[in-house]
């Protein structure tokens, strides 16, 4: 075969397509926690996130996120047709930095929850769920 | 506008000052995600509530962003403190410019 300008072009071309398909979700998580943390770093400590393993019906997953003195946590299903699941911000009178939800997963992913703290720093817990039926009605 | 939505909240009647409280609360609401399709595979549009906020006396307890992968009937618990007696008030801000509210007393000893 040769390689004629045309169908190198073609070649790069495709294969730069087949590349970036399977990551564009994860790019959407990527860009979302960028989005939250300004680009610093994250750590793993003092955050914990609580979801079961598997998950029959993937419409009302419980979750439970804690993280000690934390300022706000996002929480994240990676792959979500959008990522971004919700975002709590506690107050003077919260009680302490916990909360608790039911949310909706189209599939099995990992579910990611960050933690920003007063001194700038995140912290971030991730877990697979795996999800027996899907939750986005597809 | 989403029709029948109710909220509930529970809330202790009485606490001790200072004490951490668990608060449930749940509103009825379809949460329509804007992914779904009808029979005809015309998009349903997205009706779903927005932001959540809890206020105790005019604090701040908690503010929640919700976004469409947040259940129908959304379930929020958390924890608050009780400095005083007072109030709680429940906000809960629909896409389409409602906004519901719920106000629960406590009596501190």
């Amino acid at each position: 075969m040769n390689f004629t300008r045309r169908n190198t072009l073609w070649m790069a071309m495709g294969t730069a397509i087949a590349t970036v398909l399977p990551f564009k979700a994860f790019a959407d998580v990527d860009a979302d926690i960028a989005a939250f943390t300004g680009g610093a770093d994250v750590g793993s400590e003092g955050i914990t996130l609580v979801a079961p393993e598997i998950a029959e019906n993937g419409n009302t997953v419980p979750v439970e996120v804690n993280a000690p003195g934390a300022e706000a946590i996002m929480i994240l299903a990676a792959g979500n047709p959008t990522p971004a699941v919700g975002t709590f911000n506690f107050g003077p009178l919260a009680g302490s930095q916990f909360a608790s939800t039911r949310i909706r997963l189209a599939g099995t992913q990992d579910v990611v929850a960050i933690a920003r703290m007063p001194d700038g720093s995140f912290v971030q817990a991730s877990q697979e769920v795996k999800v027996t039926i899907g939750g986005c009605g597809g | 506008m989403a029709d029948n939505v109710t909220p509930r909240v529970r809330v202790p009647r009485d606490a001790t000052a200072g004490e951490t409280i668990t608060i449930k609360t749940l509103i009825s609401h379809p949460m329509e995600s804007g992914q779904r399709k009808d029979g005809d595979g015309n998009t349903i549009p997205r009706s779903i509530i927005n932001r959540f906020t809890c206020e105790f006396n005019g604090e701040m307890v908690i503010d929640v962003t919700l976004e469409p992968a947040i259940s129908t009937n959304p379930f929020v618990e958390f924890e608050a403190v009780v400095p005083e007696s007072g109030s709680f008030v429940f906000t809960w801000y629909d896409d389409d410019g409602d906004v519901y509210t719920e106000t629960k007393e406590i009596a501190v000893s």
